[in-house]
């Protein structure tokens, strides 16, 4: 198959960044869209062109490091897939591809596709954590039964891979439902509940520092979420912070 | 060989843990606030390790090359982790823990380490249930577990099929919270490129930031490689395309020995290879082989006729399959070990009766799983005369509430449905037991310099058994490491701070500079990737599954002419002072190049069959491995010298084994 | 104090009543620097108004029927009785904190998104309404000031020709004025259109609002779903027949 591909270049933070396009040719259908830009890169390298920078790392789906926004798509047009589980056979061949860096202004674009995402970290630094130091003394594993349900939708909540897709996707560029995976997860189990009014107050707080935008309940973000996280987690949130926010000393 | 002390405490199995804690030296808070410390790698390992000594009061600095701790591969381990609850009450025990890991990894491990990992294997549940890690529950509200393979009782816990993500995201937590109370500085995006040794210790790192390209000094008193494996070397494997060995190796040629290279696992389960522009291959977790059964074709024909396309898998009547597992080992069937598992496949597919199109790939099938669940959900719901239908869809829905999330990444990348059709897999790289040679406190032969987790060489020995990697990682950084380390730290406390305008800083970051100047001044027309894929085919045929003197001879040579090639021939577009991965993925390849050659060598130096490691010259009729306990019961250290791996210079630590028999493993 | 008052109206939170309201003053003004508190005003001032907008909608049902003595009643019941006076004056605050809320945070979220991107498919992961609620309401806004100028003013400020009705009581002949208005075609569209846009507005606003507050369940989030769809079509509808009805007839 053969692609034209308009791809976003900035060559860093401050510069100015615009669309480039190549050709690609040889493509095949089994290759992931990671493939295909390695294709193109090698292709580059040969005529003396800087590859196109972007992140990635697993390659399978799991570590969150790929951010594409293809065709006006974050992770492009699969459902439940990151750009390194995107397959060429979901386009034609001839087809023309856009493909662009998440936009927005907690995730700086450091060059071409490659975004600073440590905004998500600082969240995460926030609160998103039991605190507990390390021991050999804890209580035992089985000590406090955990309902199956809360258990199961606590691993639900916990499988976010923090890619910022959601970010991405919103038309508000809103890192709510990131933010109220870690929550949900947390407060859904006995050992994070202790400390869970502090976690959603401050975790909200860090959230609104980073200049993401308010959530406005379009749902994109669950929608485009490789790893299909529902917004109830964000309801769930927007409870938690609400009684916080009331009891709160 | 005096210089390898595995500094192994006296005294019986059971009591050296425990005696040796209590002997450590401590280390005073008021004098941990005064010692720096460097922690390379965040994956389990690394960011446990981080954070519990922040915890204790050292300062510490953790190093990734990703752009968060938080995409470590350990991220995508599937499975779980092992440890001995015994919640199930299967007759599990610290002892048979133990037992199974020295036996899985063929008698080539160390017996005390593995036995204080099976000690803390249970800390580590403890400790990840109160982190908040949601791992499976029972209806009840306790603790599941799944069996896995090697190993008869059922002592691995599991969070779905994305075990690892989730233990790493708990250790990432902890981390997280040392960061935020500034306990811990994070530099991410930042990758080492050179070990500081000043006197005889290590002191310290050049990192290159990864975002502005410059080369930084960081110094410490002691520092922590935890950098996981260098499956990379053979270019296609289940590691993340990040993965590599440059930290490792780059300490090893400042003098930490590597030990027991060629120790590598390949992965029975695995997606089999579709083409040549794939970058990587994607595992399919051991648990599956809980359920599915493994079969090729039991005449030559059919499995040419499927390879043609011309009958399905699923025309096959049942009496015309091979369930060679099962055949060949009846007690463990279809959950022996992943080397026995996966020399059976390639034996298969040498002999003609692979499946797919390359004819390097074997069925794994759930369809009888399916009817037994189907079955079952059929009487409890109380259903009366299912039809097969029925039977079909509750079955496959069972199957999706235990593998969903597999099976859903089996058919994305293979676009075809494995509830119907049964799943293609053929081995592939995935763990490399060898590693940076480490002492009993996991401190390398350079002092001050320690390895944890895939990093080291010293727990699994010639072969790892499923949902040791997690447990070994967690137990390396949350429960050993911490605390071995006030053995060498103890005695650092009046050093004070290091300063890093010391000439070995600057002699390290002029090298570092060189070398990348020199990659980017090269006159050559050919990308990294190419040498990369070319080195990886060498050792893949060559240093792969099966190995023999004449390959390894042929290897070494071919490896030595793609390194001159490599340095005359390599282009790396772009600049040293910015973002440009070409250029760290250089770097990262050369170490490869030469780390392949010692893994060759390594293999060739090791006249026996054990574990991960065949050598074709030594099986039974039975194809079975042949190992030579007399000769080969040691660890193969080597030291870099003359700056030439091909000089590199062996060291063996003998191995005693007191408490196990070394016995012919048989898994039948 | 009004803020207060509408918070406990709409919500009936009893809870409340035990802290004094000097604390609810501090808490409510702490409440606003946050992201998640602006939302929640912004859903509980539009559920608000949505409950006057039922009781708006009841009172004009008499223009339908042509009906001059209910509907003059109700225009003076509305303007004269005490609690709906005060209840009027959290109309008012509520749709200028609706309005001036939104209108902040659609501020902060096109901030959030510096450079926007170049292709971006909003309709494959959102409703048109979700994504378009700043302009819905904008235009319900506008309309709303057209409206209240039209007759709220005239009702409460104008030149309105009193007679005696049935019973002997003078009353503003606010129906006269409103059948006038509606004769005229152009006026009769404006509504119409406006009412279209109302609609899209609580088609996606209705839901949304529980969503805010952190009201999602799996059983009863579909009902509110559905219930919201239907308020908005039955609410837009009636309220656009008025008008048509008097200009048709």
């Amino acid at each position: 198959m053969n692609f034209t591909i308009n791809v976003w270049r900035q060559n860093g933070p401050k510069e100015k960044g615009k669309i480039a396009t190549y050709q690609v040719s040889g493509i095949s259908n089994d290759m992931s869209f990671l493939e295909m830009i390695d294709v193109l890169n090698e292709q580059l390298i040969t005529q003396n062109i800087n590859p196109v920078v972007f992140d990635h790392d697993c390659r399978e789906g799991i570590c969150g490091m790929c951010s594409m926004f293809i065709n006006g798509e974050a992770h492009g047009p699969g459902r439940g897939v990151t750009t390194c589980q995107l397959h060429m056979r979901e386009f034609k061949d001839g087809d023309t591809i856009t493909i662009e860096p998440f936009r927005a202004k907690a995730f700086p674009v450091i060059k071409d596709l490659m975004v600073d995402r440590s905004s998500f970290d600082r969240i995460i630094q926030a609160g998103g954590y039991v605190s507990v130091n390390t021991s050999g003394n804890l209580p035992d594993a089985n000590a406090t039964p955990i309902e199956k349900q809360d258990a199961d939708a606590a691993f639900d909540a916990a499988t976010c891979i923090g890619c910022g897709a959601c970010v991405a996707t919103c038309k508000n560029a809103s890192a709510m439902l990131f933010t109220s995976a870690k929550v949900s997860q947390l407060s859904l189990l006995p050992q994070g509940k202790i400390e869970a009014n502090e976690r959603v107050l401050n975790m909200v707080k860090q959230m609104d520092m980073e200049g993401f935008g308010n959530c406005t309940n379009t749902g994109a973000c669950e929608v485009e979420c490789p790893k299909g996280i529902s917004i109830e987690n964000i309801a769930r949130m927007n409870r938690e912070f609400l009684g916080a926010s009331i009891t709160s000393k | 060989m005096s210089k390898l002390k595995s500094e192994i405490p006296e005294g019986s199995l059971a009591e050296k843990w425990t005696k040796h804690k209590a002997k450590i030296p401590l280390v005073s808070p008021a004098n941990k606030r005064q010692i720096d410390v460097i922690v390379v790698g965040t994956g389990l390992a690394g960011s446990s390790a981080a954070a519990s000594l922040a915890e204790l009061g050292y300062n510490v600095k953790a190093f990734c090359f990703q752009d968060s701790p938080r995409r470590a591969h350990s991220i995508a381990a599937q499975g779980g982790i092992n440890a001995a609850k015994n919640y199930q009450n299967d007759g599990d025990s610290v002892f048979r823990l133990f037992y199974d890991t020295i036996k899985g990894g063929d008698y080539r491990s160390r017996e005390a380490n593995v036995h204080r990992l099976a000690e803390v294997s249970t800390n580590i549940i403890d400790q990840c249930v109160a982190q908040g890690v949601p791992f499976a529950r029972e209806y009840g509200g306790l603790l599941d577990n799944r069996s896995f393979g090697g190993v008869q009782v059922s002592r691995t816990f599991y969070a779905k099929g994305q075990t690892g993500q989730q233990l790493l995201l708990g250790a990432y937590s902890a981390l997280s919270r040392q960061v935020a109370k500034g306990r811990v500085e994070l530099l991410s995006r930042h990758e080492m490129v050179e070990l500081v040794v000043v006197d005889g210790k290590s002191r310290g790192i050049i990192a290159r930031n990864l975002v502005t390209g410059e080369l930084e000094r960081h110094s410490a008193h002691a520092v922590l490689l935890c950098t996981g494996g260098y499956g990379n070397v053979f270019y296609l494997s289940t590691n993340a395309m990040g993965s590599n060995v440059t930290a490792a190796w780059k300490a090893h040629k400042k003098g930490a020995f590597m030990a027991n290279p060629c120790f590598t696992q390949i992965h029975p389960t695995c997606i089999p290879v579709s083409g040549d522009s794939q970058s990587k291959l994607t595992l399919m977790s051991e648990s599956l082989r809980n359920d599915g059964r493994i079969w090729v074709p039991k005449k030559i024909e059919d499995a040419k006729a499927i390879r043609e396309g011309k009958i399905k898998p699923t025309d096959l009547p049942e009496e015309e399959r091979d369930y060679y597992l099962e055949r060949r080992y009846p007690a463990f069937g279809n959950l022996v070990p992943r080397d026995v598992a996966s020399r059976a496949a390639k034996e298969r597919c040498d002999a003609g009766f692979g499946v797919n199109k390359t004819g390097e790939a074997v069925y794994l099938d759930f369809s009888s799983a399916i009817e037994r669940f189907g079955a079952e959900a059929a009487h409890v719901k109380g259903i009366q005369n299912p039809s097969d239908e029925d039977i079909k869809k509750l079955g496959e829905r069972v199957i999706e509430s235990k593998y969903g999330n597999l099976f859903q990444m089996y058919e994305k990348i293979t676009a075809q449905n494995p509830y119907k059709t049964p799943m293609m897999i053929y081995p592939a790289v995935h763990y490399t037991m060898g590693g940076v040679w480490v002492d009993y406190n996991l401190m390398t032969t350079v002092p001050g310099l320690f390895a944890l987790g895939e990093a080291n060489f010293s727990d699994h020995g010639a072969n790892r058994l499923g949902a040791s990697a997690l447990m070994q990682g967690l137990a390396d950084g949350y429960f050993v490491a911490p605390y071995t380390i006030g053995t060498y730290l103890s005695k650092d406390i009046i050093t004070g701070k290091i300063s890093t305008n010391l000439p070995e800083f600057e002699e390290a970051e002029n090298n570092a500079r060189k070398r990348m100047e020199g990659f980017l001044n090269n006159n050559g027309n050919t990308p990294v990737e190419s040498f990369h894929r070319d080195l990886g085919k060498i050792m893949w045929s060559q240093c792969g599954m099966a190995r023999n003197e004449k390959d390894l001879k042929k290897a070494i040579a071919d490896i030595r002419s793609l390194r001159d090639k490599f340095y005359a021939e390599v282009k790396v577009t772009g600049k040293m002072n910015e973002m440009n991965p070409e250029l760290d993925k250089a770097g990262r390849v050369a170490d490869f190049l030469e780390l392949g050659e010692l893994m060759c060598m390594d293999a060739l130096a090791r006249e026996e069959s054990c574990g991960g490691h065949f050598r074709e010259e030594y099986q039974s009729k039975e194809g079975e491995a042949v190992r030579k306990d007399g000769e080969f019961a040691f660890v193969s250290a080597w030291e870099f010298s003359e700056n030439d791996p091909g000089k590199s210079k062996l060291h063996k630590e003998e191995l005693s084994f007191e408490n196990v028999e070394l016995n012919t493993r048989s898994y039948k | 104090m009004l803020l207060t008052m509408n918070f406990l109206f709409a919500f009936g939170l009893t809870f409340v009543y035990e802290l004094r309201i000097t604390q609810i003053m501090t808490i409510s003004i702490g409440l606003v620097r946050s992201s998640l508190v602006r939302k929640y005003w912004m859903a509980l001032t539009g559920l608000f108004l949505c409950s006057f907008l039922v009781v708006h909608l009841l009172g004009n049902l008499p223009l339908l029927m042509e009906d001059k003595e209910s509907f003059n009643s109700y225009a003076h019941f509305m303007t004269n009785f005490p609690l709906i006076k005060i209840i009027s004056y959290g109309l008012y605050l509520s749709i200028v904190l609706h309005s001036v809320d939104g209108l902040l945070l659609t501020r902060s979220n096109k901030k959030a998104r510096e450079t926007s991107y170049v292709q971006y498919n909003g309709k494959a992961n959102a409703s048109w309404s979700s994504r378009n609620m700043a302009i819905l309401g904008t235009l319900t806004l506008v309309f709303l000031i057209i409206h209240m100028k039209s007759f709220w003013y005239e009702m409460h400020f104008g030149n309105i020709p009193v007679y005696t009705n049935s019973s002997g009581k003078e009353l503003k002949d606010l129906y006269s004025i409103t059948v006038a208005a509606f004769e005229q075609p152009w006026y009769s569209i404006f509504y119409v259109f406006a009412m279209m846009g109302l609609g899209f507005h609580l088609w996606h606003g209705f839901a949304s609002s529980f969503q805010t507050l952190g009201i999602n369940h799996a059983k009863y989030t579909p009902f509110i779903e559905i219930f919201g769809k239907a308020f908005s079509v039955i609410i837009s509808l009636a309220f656009a027949s008025i008008p048509l009805y008097i200009l048709l007839s």
